[in-house]
């Protein structure tokens, strides 16, 4: 399948990535490229077959439901582009 | 001594126990020799003030007699690792300014176990490339030349930085991380040592992640015996990292007695790449003619899938890097783009992650939420999720068969010149072609100089273990080392 200028412009915006409208053709033949090459995989035969999970067999630790963790507020938000009164700030999310 | 940074890590070692050297003097010439290498751009963010206070610190235990085992010992650092208080911006834009107020667990480890940071290193930003063309920080230059060409070549990528810093003693060692051949196929590219370890071997806790089901933590170093130090103090459980193993870390270097007799190598038919460079395929054979001088079995082997390892790799790293890389949103650190009038919060998004990522990164975030979307997940992500299966599959059944390890090449070429165009970039994805595979199936790998071409660019062989099984992997590749004598060096050009 190929990929068009418009799904081109719908995974941009699914993936909150701005491109330019003169990049979107170009977007599509990089997209098409590596798609074409992830084709091979139709060729290979997967009945019955199970998708991976964990590489290695391993159950997951589980650990007691208690928090063990936190009380450091200044160094959350010491990275941040814009913290105002201990919180993070952003542009107006609703109207 | 005039030139400490250009011994090997046990050598070092050794002296310092001993008390021939200092840290600080050692420090200091690894120091010296980062200021004066700016020409390669493999230090991006040089630490020397800290590097001093704790080379003060290891010379103050060494003293004392409490000299753990890398006490003192200068290295490197990708800037993919977390370190308190040190710029890590993993190579992107997008994390400008970005200073962790934690600590990596295996920085954490390497520091307990007295080590020194010189500074952080380049890398493909992201991890996501095979050349270091994609930093924010610019090229890494390759300290190799083709001879009297002045051509600049690519130290391989994404641990390009780590790669160039420890080939042009800038450093004894370095961390590199590998999600598709990251540590290996920049080691062969300069003539070092890379080790990926076992996935789950390394913690991942404070490495910022790439695709977390394929990347791997691991030393690069000048010898196999550096590397098995330097994966000591690397490795072991760590609770914050729910995948991180709960098993006993054994002694690697002890497990280096260059004994390989009765050990079975098998040789993958698949290997065998249409337009290999026949130096490759000769390098192959002396390996193989190597292995068996020393007592191994050799036996023809094959791994049917292989040719599927890329196409599935390229389906399921852009799919967990889309998901992970979703947290850079110019809220909580790094890059915020500059927002007009009436931009709300998706503006703000969408700029930010346009401005803050470079274009390969962006590409391959969204190659990931396409095989992710409604509609395209079972085509593309579970399918390639079940070829990793029998990926996987067909080294369980070699194993299975008696094989203790698998011999390969490392790279399909030699360092090639930087700024090289591709047709697309897929052509780049190639790089990887003999490294994806260890990575699918979460198994050891380590890349050994063993030659040099006719150019005078080193090439590297690889080899593939058994799960867990480092210890037996790093001897075979000493047997490698021990007999390939590789003992040549870049001409100083820089």
């Amino acid at each position: 399948m190929s990929i068009d200028r418009e799904t081109a412009r719908r995974v941009a915006k699914l993936a909150r990535i701005k491109v330019e409208e003169g990049d979107l053709d170009a977007l599509a033949g990089e997209f098409n490229a590596i798609l074409g090459f992830v084709e091979q995989l139709n060729e290979v035969d997967v009945e019955g077959v199970e998708p991976m999970v964990s590489v290695t067999p391993m159950r997951l630790k589980r650990r007691q439901d208690a928090v063990t963790d936190g009380g450091y507020q200044e160094k959350i938000l010491s990275n941040a582009p814009d913290a105002r009164e201990g919180f993070f700030a952003v542009p107006k999310v609703v109207e | 001594m005039s030139s400490l940074n250009t011994l090997t890590l046990a050598d070092a070692r050794e002296a310092l126990r001993s008390g021939d050297t200092t840290s600080a003097a050692l420090t200091r010439a690894c120091l010296d020799a980062v200021e004066a290498a700016s020409a390669l751009n493999a230090v991006v963010h040089p630490t020397p003030d800290l590097a001093m206070q704790q080379a003060e610190a290891a010379d103050a235990r060494l003293k004392a007699g409490d000299a753990p085992s890398l006490c003192g010992i200068p290295l490197g650092i990708k800037d993919l690792f977390c370190t308190r208080g040190v710029a890590s911006q993993a190579a992107s834009g997008i994390l400008e300014g970005f200073r962790p107020e934690y600590e990596s667990t295996v920085t954490t480890q390497l520091f307990e176990a007295g080590a020194v940071m010189v500074g952080k290193l380049n890398m493909d930003e992201f991890a996501m490339g095979s050349s270091n063309e994609t930093s924010v920080y610019g090229n890494v230059v390759n300290p190799w030349r083709r001879g009297n060409d002045d051509t600049a070549l690519t130290p391989g990528g994404s641990s390009g930085g780590s790669a160039a810093a420890v080939a042009a003693d800038l450093c004894l060692g370095a961390t590199g991380t590998d999600t598709g051949g990251s540590i290996r196929q920049p080691a062969a590219f300069v003539g070092i040592t890379g080790l990926k370890p076992t996935y789950g071997r390394c913690s991942r806790w404070g490495i910022i992640a790439f695709a977390s089901s394929l990347d791997q933590a691991g030393p690069m170093a000048k010898t196999v015996r550096d590397c098995a130090i330097l994966l000591q103090a690397m490795a072991g459980h760590d609770p914050n990292d729910s995948t991180s193993a709960d098993l006993a870390v054994p002694d690697f270097e002890a497990m280096l007695t260059g004994d390989i007799r009765g050990k079975t190598i098998g040789i993958p038919k698949e290997y065998r790449m249409d337009g290999m460079p026949d130096e490759i395929e000769a390098l192959w054979t002396e390996g193989r003619t190597m292995l068996e001088d020393a007592g191994a079995k050799i036996v023809d082997i094959s791994l049917p899938h292989t040719k599927y390892a890329l196409p599935a790799y390229y389906v399921i790293a852009p799919a967990e890097a889309s998901s992970n890389l979703a947290r850079y949103d110019g809220v909580r650190y790094g890059h915020r783009a500059k927002l007009g009038q009436g931009d709300g919060i998706t503006e703000m998004y969408e700029k930010t992650r346009a401005e803050g990522f470079g274009a390969e990164v962006k590409r391959r975030v969204m190659i990931g939420t396409y095989v992710l979307s409604a509609g395209f997940y079972d085509a593309y992500y579970n399918r390639a999720r079940k070829v990793r299966t029998l990926i996987k599959k067909d080294f369980e059944d070699v194993f299975a068969q008696g094989v203790d390890a698998i011999l390969t090449p490392a790279t399909p070429s030699a360092a090639f010149p930087l700024g090289q165009e591709f047709d697309d970039p897929v052509q780049m994805y190639l790089n990887d072609v003999f490294t994806v595979t260890v990575n699918l199936a979460g198994l050891p790998g380590i890349a050994v100089p063993a030659g040099l071409d006719r150019q005078g660019l080193p090439l590297g062989l690889q080899l593939i273990g058994k799960p867990w099984e480092e210890g037996e992997l790093l001897n075979i590749a000493q047997t490698i080392e021990d007999r390939a004598g590789f003992v040549a060096k870049p001409a100083k050009w820089w």
